[in-house]
């Protein structure tokens, strides 16, 4: 077989992004291309049993194949002084695109999930309002509805990593409290339209349905402009633990601001001041100040395969993929590096990113089979660059740990064993 | 009135108003506009809108001193708090803390919350963990009042109501930073 020249993008095996179009390469575990259809390709290639007989007939409701791996959210441990409050993370190393399916989707809850009948549920607007209403879910089913596909992400994720523990996780345990999702329901402008926003209303004070009533405040401006009151995700109604049967969502914001079983929402001169915007979600800096409402979510990108706790098999061409996201508007580009961060290769993106929605990236990548460090880096289409840890921890300390969207350094031993590492 | 039943006759009334909408919208007009939602008072919703603001609003009556208050978290908050709401977890450390401490601060109700009403607002929404809002109004200023001893910031014996508790400069109060105005 002809030995193909493979154009070298950047330093350590990076490859030029125009190769993913004549590599048939899937994520880890490819071998190299020349390993793409052995010499005894013949031999194998035969008839399968499946093929010649009939499988099991349609289902009510589908599921994976048994053969898809054992794809699960990974939740935190039950405590039982803090009953149904916690989180599960989601498996992104193995999922592909930027669509996240309903069940693997990242959940933080403070008092569990609650099981609402949407008979018994109601949105009421009150407060600087000319008039207070009270919306049914039946008849928010009647109202135009706009679908939107858009990351969410708690602003806890990765926050283990800026004080420097964890070193030895993946990128479901260190950033699995991200997803991407398409989200349908009614512009929240709608519905305060129709109750009558009073001038000196600024602030949209939401609050849940759940035990702990979770609550936070929005600025009228973000409320009247790209807010959802969701009711569908990815084509079906929202999960109960996504907030059946609705939920705020506020596209590119720290997550805990999309109030899921979304119940009330309250016009205010100023913010309700609730617990999750003071004694959480707000940011310590160095000198002891704290910033509160800091809630776009900043540039980021993660690589999500070759990624922490995998193991590269043997020397090769790999495809290095991953995603990335902007609270700021959409991804632009993503570059990818192999030596630790000294040179960078501008990576392909799958489709035209959008904005608030993550973006799927990948670079081929030829593996010597010495020690490499992988990065991403994602600027987005406001200009802003994803920063390195170290000028992170520079700006703002670790006292606080949400908003961490440094550049994930996965380390790759002369062995192929990969792990989390500070460079 | 119990919520369920108050949606309930939401639900009735929603339902009708839906028709007469429907039915009221000129077919193909660009202006039309479904309104569906129920016309309610603020005297609706006087036991289910439980925000208590820094400006005193959503306060019910009420008042309460930490004295009485020891009983109530000694019954209905020690497990989880610990005796002087010491916490037996990370997240469950209410009292105590430096914001200027040399090492990392702990930041609890009295060393970082900027506002006291927040601590009426949380418990009576969300605390006890095991049974939120199982508590009368009284309860809440009673044990927010003891909270607020426990962290050095009122005395034992001083009366919280609605106006003396928003009243109160907390510890913390000037140490945030607003930026909402950037986004
Ligand atoms: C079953 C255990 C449990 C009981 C009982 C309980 N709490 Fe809590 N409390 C918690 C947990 C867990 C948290 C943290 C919740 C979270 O992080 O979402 C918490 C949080 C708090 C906080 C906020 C702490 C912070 O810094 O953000 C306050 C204040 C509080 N509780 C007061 C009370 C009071 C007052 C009572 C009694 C009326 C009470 N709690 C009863 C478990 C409990």
């Amino acid at each position: 077989m002809k030995k193909l020249h493979w154009e070298k993008a950047a330093a350590n095996g990076l490859l030029n992004r125009r190769h993913l179009l004549q590599l048939g390469l899937t994520g880890l575990g490819a071998a190299g291309a020349s390993a793409a259809l052995g010499q005894d390709a013949g031999s194998i290639l035969r008839i399968p049993d499946w093929s010649r007989m009939p499988g099991p007939g349609a289902s009510a409701y589908g599921e994976r194949s048994p053969f898809a791996g054992n794809l699960q959210r990974m939740a935190s441990n039950p405590d039982p002084i803090y009953p149904g409050g916690g989180a599960s993370r989601s498996p992104l190393q193995f999922l592909q695109g930027t669509i996240t399916p309903n069940g693997l989707h990242f959940e933080r809850h403070h008092a569990g999930v609650p099981a609402i009948d949407p008979a018994g549920h109601m949105l009421v607007i009150n407060g600087l309002v000319s008039q207070p209403l009270a919306f049914s879910y039946e008849n928010l089913l009647k109202y135009q509805m706009v679908s939107r596909i858009y990351f969410l992400e708690c602003s806890g994720n990765s926050g283990a990593l800026l004080r420097g523990g964890n070193a030895d996780g993946s990128a479901q345990s260190l950033h699995g409290l991200l997803s991407g999702a398409e989200w349908t329901g009614v512009p929240l402008a709608t519905l305060l339209d129709e109750a009558g926003v009073l001038p000196e209303a600024r602030w949209v004070a939401a609050v849940g349905a759940d035990a702990a009533s979770m609550g936070r405040s929005v600025p009228i401006e973000k409320a009247l402009d790209d807010v959802l009151v969701a009711l569908y995700q990815n084509g079906e109604p929202i999960r109960p633990e996504q907030g059946y049967p609705m939920r705020l969502f506020c596209p590119g914001w720290e997550g805990n601001i999309s109030v899921k079983w979304l119940t009330q929402l309250k016009l205010m001169r100023e913010p309700a001041q609730f617990r999750d915007e003071t004694s959480k979600y707000t940011d310590t800096m160095p000198d002891r100040s704290s910033l509160q409402f800091t809630f776009p979510m900043g540039v980021k990108s993660l690589i999500t395969s070759p990624s922490g706790q995998m193991n590269l098999p043997q020397p090769g061409i790999y495809q290095v993929t991953g995603v990335a996201w902007s609270g700021h508007g959409a991804i632009r580009r993503v570059e990818v590096s192999a030596d630790g961060g000294s040179t960078w290769a501008e990576a392909m993106l799958q489709s035209e990113p959008t904005a608030k929605a993550l973006a799927r990236f990948t670079i081929p990548w030829e593996w010597s089979g010495g020690a490499a460090v992988l990065q991403s880096r994602a600027t987005d289409s406001a200009g802003n660059v994803q920063p390195v840890r170290d000028a992170v921890l520079a700006a703002r300390g670790s006292i606080g740990f949400y908003h961490n969207n440094c550049i994930q350094s996965w380390g790759v031993d002369d062995g192929g064993a990969i792990s989390n590492v500070y460079v | 009135m119990s919520m369920s039943k108050f949606a309930a006759r939401l639900y009735k009334k929603s339902l009708a108003l839906a028709a007469l909408a429907l039915w009221m919208a000129p077919a193909g007009s660009q202006e039309a506009r479904i309104q569906l939602g129920a016309h309610i008072t603020e005297d609706q919703l006087r036991g289910f809108d439980l925000i208590a603001a820094p400006d005193g609003s959503g306060m019910p009556p009420g008042a309460g001193t930490a004295r009485e208050g020891r009983e109530v978290y000694n019954r209905r908050c020690l497990a989880c708090h610990n005796l002087n709401g010491e916490g037996v977890s990370g997240n469950t450390v209410i009292v105590g803390g430096d914001m200027q401490s040399e090492e990392s601060p702990l930041r609890t109700v009295g060393s970082y919350w900027p506002h006291a009403s927040t601590l009426f607002d949380f418990i009576r929404r969300a605390m006890p963990a095991d049974a939120p809002k199982s508590l009368t109004d009284e309860e809440v200023y009673q044990v927010t009042a003891y909270v607020l001893f426990l962290n050095g910031i009122i005395g034992e014996d001083q009366s919280i109501n609605s106006e003396t508790l928003t009243a109160i400069v907390m510890p913390n109060g000037n140490g945030f930073v607003d930026l909402s105005h950037l986004h």
